[in-house]
């Protein structure tokens, strides 16, 4: 059995093996492995009795439950309006500068990834950005190299 | 300047530290359910996650379903842009709201709860976890039965809305569905359920504390009580504060703008923008025979000033849309897009200025036709944007 199989085996003994138990499954391979495999989606679909295509189609439905490799962390920058309108493009820029890396890339040695993300609810505190579960606000691209220095440390 | 009629009312429930949640749960059970629900409508309480249901007839009508399973879920799903105010209640005053989801539940006859979290608020489930665990002791040691489980969401602004939320906890696409039925009858798992926003459950506590009187006080007729407002954008003290329903936009804008508000937009990307010749006809409140415009909102008031080109941000509130569009229905799926694409082109001079008004009737299908609120709403910020800054849309 492969490690995979043992986490999904894992995740629906604790979550239970109905199709309602699907999204806190997906999430949990999603924490794990930070993105969501054909091999992981049809292992789940098999495990819970479902069709691939409907394990597919759900997970493909959420902005969060990636389907493609990512790094160990997860760059998410808010691109909604006030953040977009306190300087989130300096932010973009200082991390791409800092990490070299594109958005929607992984950096080659598979570190950090960098995407945008629609309206984190920090609006007040503006910009902000997520890194993995972590809320980083009021960023200045002075700020963000000094986040990102902490993350080059791990 | 001419005085206004109206002033600015702070108010200091919801964030008021009432540690005395156990004594009030305890005298809050032992009331008949009836009274309980007479007293939520004599408050005129409404939904405060913008779509202003009467939360009293809410209740009403899923305690009279014969279901033989109920729910009652805590709708913590807050995407809409420029909303805050219910993490801050999550985070500060989770007692509230657990107790009103007991105290709910109790009055429809349902023993188990969920909080549907967004998965942008993560990081809350500890300590959120850690409420809930004392919350259920406490219930469990007064006999009252009654469970509470956090549902995660993952990265969908459309799961806020009520069916599409019943969707993703049924581990489905979150579609919404055809409503009828509503709720009330065919919830989650088709069982009847009350669904809240996070806000309108912590009012509950208030009203359950304070007597339905209290409440019913503040604010204005057909618009009672106070209600959280998220602060931002060109404002010098962005926030959240409790303010009293129906005062004047041009009050707040009085206190919050920094002297060069251009426009304020009211209940995030699928509100109304509101231009300053506007504001002083302009109330915030639910739709009621006030005087002049009263518009509802789940609290988001973002300010832009005259540095800001509308144009801007209306491409912005579209590509949030055409993003967050679920897919399932055509006017919003391809309403999103043609919109987007429509004002780039305009912008561009690829279209004539003309073309602004065919996107205005394309609007006006999707408000007819688009399944719910999302696909319905566009039309709310897109026309009052390209009506009221139309210079600024063209090339």
């Amino acid at each position: 059995m492969t490690p995979i199989h043992d986490l999904i085996k894992k995740l629906a003994n604790e979550h239970g093996r109905n199709r309602r138990n699907l999204l806190p499954i997906l999430q949990g391979v999603v924490e794990q492995e930070k993105y969501l495999s054909e091999h992981s989606m049809i292992e789940i679909a098999r495990e819970l009795n479902l069709s691939a295509a409907d394990v597919y189609g759900t997970a493909t439905f959420y902005s969060f439950l990636e389907h493609q490799k990512m790094g160990t962390y997860i760059i998410r920058v808010c691109k909604t309006i006030t953040c977009s309108m306190k300087g989130k493009n300096q932010i973009l820029l200082t991390i791409q500068d800092m990490l070299k890396v594109g958005l929607g890339e992984t950096t080659s040695d598979g570190k950090f990834s960098l995407l945008q993300t629609n309206c984190l609810g920090w609006c007040h505190k503006a910009p902000a950005m997520l890194i993995n579960n972590e809320v980083y606000t009021e960023l200045t691209p002075e700020s963000v190299r000094e986040i990102l220095s902490q993350y080059l440390k791990k | 300047m001419v005085a206004s009629s109206y002033q600015l009312k702070r108010a200091d429930f919801i964030f008021k530290n009432d540690n005395d949640w156990e004594r009030i749960l305890d005298k809050t059970l032992k009331r008949p359910p009836q009274e309980l629900i007479n007293e939520l409508m004599s408050s005129e309480l409404k939904g405060r996650g913008g779509a202003g249901f009467p939360t009293g007839l809410k209740w009403k009508l899923t305690a009279e379903d014969p279901s033989d399973e109920k729910f009652v879920i805590c709708n913590a799903d807050e995407g809409e842009p420029g909303t805050f105010k219910d993490r801050e209640i999550l985070s500060k005053v989770p007692y509230k709201v657990l107790m009103a989801m007991a105290v709910c539940g109790y009055v429809i006859g349902s023993s188990k709860g969920y909080i549907y979290l967004r998965g942008e608020y993560k990081f809350l489930v500890p300590e959120l976890n850690k409420a809930i665990q004392e919350f259920e002791y406490y219930c469990k040691e007064v006999g009252h039965d009654f469970s509470i489980q956090i549902f995660l969401g993952s990265g969908a602004y459309i799961c806020g809305e009520e069916t599409a939320l019943f969707e993703s906890m049924e581990g489905k696409r979150g579609e919404p569905r055809n409503k009828p039925p509503y709720p009330t009858s065919n919830g989650y798992l088709g069982k009847a359920t009350v669904v809240n926003n996070v806000e309108t459950l912590a009012h509950t506590f208030t009203i359950f504390k304070y007597g339905a009187k209290k409440f019913y006080d503040l604010g204005v007729q057909y618009s009672r009580g106070s209600k959280l407002f998220s602060v931002s954008g060109d404002t010098p003290k962005p926030g959240i504060y409790e303010l009293e329903l129906g005062m004047s936009l041009q009050d707040f804008v009085h206190e919050f703008g920094d002297g060069d508000t251009k426009a304020v937009q009211v209940g995030g990307a699928s509100g109304f923008l509101v231009p300053r010749k506007r504001f002083d006809k302009t109330t915030i409140g639910y739709r009621g025979k006030l005087t002049g415009i009263s518009l509802p909102t789940g609290g988001s008031m973002m300010l832009y000033n005259s540095s800001r080109s509308m144009y801007n941000v209306l491409d912005n509130y579209l590509e949030f849309f055409r993003e967050e569009s679920c897919g399932q229905c055509t006017p919003c799926r391809v309403g999103c897009q043609q919109l987007h694409s429509g004002i780039k082109a305009v912008k561009r001079g690829e279209k004539p200025a003309q073309y602004l008004d065919k996107l205005l009737k394309l609007t006006e299908t999707m408000q007819l036709t688009a399944k719910c609120g999302l696909g319905q709403s566009v039309a709310n910020s897109f026309s009052s944007i390209v009506e009221n800054f139309r210079e600024e849309m063209i090339y």
